[in-house]
């Protein structure tokens, strides 16, 4: 006689350490078996593209520090280059390269909490404890440049906000100097480390296909071994001047994507110190008075520039019509905006694509068949930040 | 760049040239509109077709233009990774068209079909699981279509009195202030526009 089994309903979050944020799993048990998961999201939302309608271009800027709040430059970003392409300006070579600065920057920022954090989800608390203390001082940068440690608001359509102190960038090579010796650290305890291994090791294999159609993208799509970076491969800025390399995984597992992330951090450091060395004197921002605002001092002196900043700061610019398909490579993965102007002073339409939100889509493909206690290690190695899930 | 986008389109108009309305290249970018019933045929050609291969779709944009008789436009995005390139591909349709539902095609389709489901109220045929996913559970109305207010209808509070969340009318202290700052002349003209003009009256 076959004993009929009755499958348990389990609710995961939306208050759980371990979920990293506001996600409400309802997870199908079998014993100790998932045999569904079903995310719930939008605990989150803050509806930031029906915002984004009501304000002028500089206005929408600051929403994106508010969608990755752990990458914010890199959100910026994204949303500048759209509105820069439509525009058809060019943004000064400084400023370049003061923007791949801090979006590296961005992305160590991203990696040392996701890395850390996907070990104290599995059991070690040892590797959050110094990563943060590497987090703070990457903030304190974010604030030496911009003003505020999180929400930056620093990239503008045609640059970045103001030119970043002398001495900040000595700071930062002294930090890119020092770091690679924190993260052999951040590997000698967690590499090799037995049960970090149990936990991760062939845990949410994800095959190359399943990759593609699942649309991920980033170190998602790397750990199952698809070389594909958009900083290499569809270059923005002045990615193609740089030396780096692109680390791809071979199994498609949690582990891979945790070595796939020590390494970009590598990687990472290289670009901003590469940045450092070649860093061009001249303008951060477009010279072009009618998109980015005139300087302190000239405001004193130039019934021109007040007119302007009057102007720039009240109506904003137009952005001429048409749409326009942007991304960059977030830390997270591809993170792209859809930016339809109508030729007001204000975006008619901006669709902001996110990774995780795919990612987090493929939860139930992920975990399927997974014991419970992989749950927290999968999402951990999925890297999700509800900022940008839930929008 | 700009050729091989050209090349893609020539390829793709002769393909299908009668599913195609029309193409336009504009910044760099494809934008082929195409009818409503012929979304999945075109979606399975582009995915499958040697010369496009687009395996992987990026994302779905809904927009809404409330004064056209079609009233909402889906914007489908994808990437090719072997080609290295992307395209877009619309579709406008009036309210209360049901659009076919690609999750067969591509499976992570369903999240994004929900969304606009969700935000501009279209109904997916043959979508798997289509519910509301951003908003709140119980929501009504559909935030990004143009007539919905920024403040929306109901918003929730902690009553001490009940012990439970409860829902309201939006009540504001202040009125959302919407300054219309947009001049009614022309605009400014770009510097950069004036100098391109200037530039290209001297080649003629």
């Amino acid at each position: 006689m076959v004993k009929k089994t009755k499958s348990l309903n389990l609710n995961f979050g939306p208050q759980h350490p371990a979920a990293h944020g506001v996600l409400r799993l309802i997870l199908e048990l079998d014993g100790e078996v998932v045999e569904k998961a079903d995310p719930h999201i939008g605990l989150l939302h803050r509806g930031t593209e029906k915002l984004i309608e009501q304000k002028t271009y500089t206005q929408a800027l600051p929403y994106f520090d508010r969608l990755d709040y752990v990458a914010p430059m890199n959100q910026e970003h994204a949303f500048a280059l759209a509105a820069e392409k439509l525009l058809k300006i060019e943004v000064p070579i400084r400023a370049k390269y003061i923007r791949v600065i801090f979006c590296e920057i961005g992305r160590i920022l991203s990696h040392i909490l996701n890395v850390t954090t996907q070990a104290l989800d599995v059991g070690a608390l040892t590797p959050s404890l110094w990563g943060f203390e590497e987090r703070e001082t990457l903030m304190t940068f974010y604030e030496r440049a911009s003003g505020s440690r999180l929400h930056a608001n620093y990239f503008r359509t045609g640059g970045v906000h103001q030119d970043i102190p002398l001495k900040l960038v000595d700071d930062i090579e002294k930090f890119c100097r020092s770091f690679p010796k924190i993260i052999n650290d951040l590997e000698e305890l967690l590499t090799d480390n037995r049960i970090f291994k149990q936990r991760n090791v062939e845990i949410g294999i994800v095959s190359k296909q399943d990759a593609l159609d699942h649309s991920f993208s980033g170190v998602m799509l790397r750990g199952s071994g698809v070389p594909w970076d958009l900083r290499r491969s569809q270059p923005y800025e002045i990615y193609n001047e740089l030396d780096f390399k692109i680390p791809v995984g071979k199994n498609g597992d949690c582990y891979d994507r945790y070595l796939c992330r020590m390494e970009e951090m590598r990687e990472s450091v290289k670009i901003i110190l590469q940045c450092i060395e070649k860093l061009p004197k001249g303008p951060v921002k477009s010279i072009d008075g009618k998109i980015s605002p005139p300087n302190r001092d000239d405001l004193k002196q130039s019934m021109e520039a007040l007119i302007h900043h009057f102007k720039l700061f009240t109506e904003g610019y137009r952005v001429p019509k048409g749409d326009v398909y942007t991304s960059v490579e977030a830390p997270k993965g591809e993170f792209g905006v859809y930016l339809i102007s109508d030729g007001s002073n204000k975006p008619y339409r901006c669709k902001i694509r996110a990774p995780g939100f795919s990612h987090l889509q493929a939860m139930d493909y992920l975990i399927r068949g997974h014991m419970l206690a992989d749950v927290p290690a999968v999402l951990g190695s999925l890297d999700i930040v509800f900022g940008e899930v839930d929008r | 760049m700009t050729e091989k986008i050209r090349k893609l389109e020539n390829i793709i108009n002769s393909e299908l040239s009668s599913k195609i309305q029309n193409s336009i290249i504009q910044n760099d970018e494809l934008l082929i509109e195409i009818g409503e019933n012929d979304l999945l045929d075109v979606v399975q050609f582009l995915k499958s077709d040697e010369k496009c291969k687009f395996r992987q779709l990026i994302d779905i944009a809904g927009v809404d233009y409330p004064q056209e008789e079609k009233r909402f436009k889906l914007v489908y995005l994808f990437l090719s990774h072997e080609n290295n390139y992307r395209i877009k591909l619309s579709i406008k349709f009036v309210t209360n068209q049901a659009i076919n539902s690609i999750t067969k095609i591509f499976p992570s389709a369903n999240w994004m079909e929900r969304e606009v489901f969700d935000m501009y109220g279209v109904k997916f045929k043959n979508h798997p699981d289509l519910r509301r996913i951003l908003t709140d559970y119980g929501f009504k109305g559909h935030p990004l279509r143009k007539d919905f207010p920024l403040t929306g209808f109901n918003e929730v509070r902690y009553s001490e009195k009940d012990k439970k969340v409860i829902y309201e009318p939006v009540k504001l202290e202040q009125n959302y202030r919407n300054f219309d700052f947009e001049s009614p002349w022309e605009g400014t003209k770009y510097l950069k526009s004036i100098k391109n003009k200037k530039e290209d009256g001297k080649k003629n």
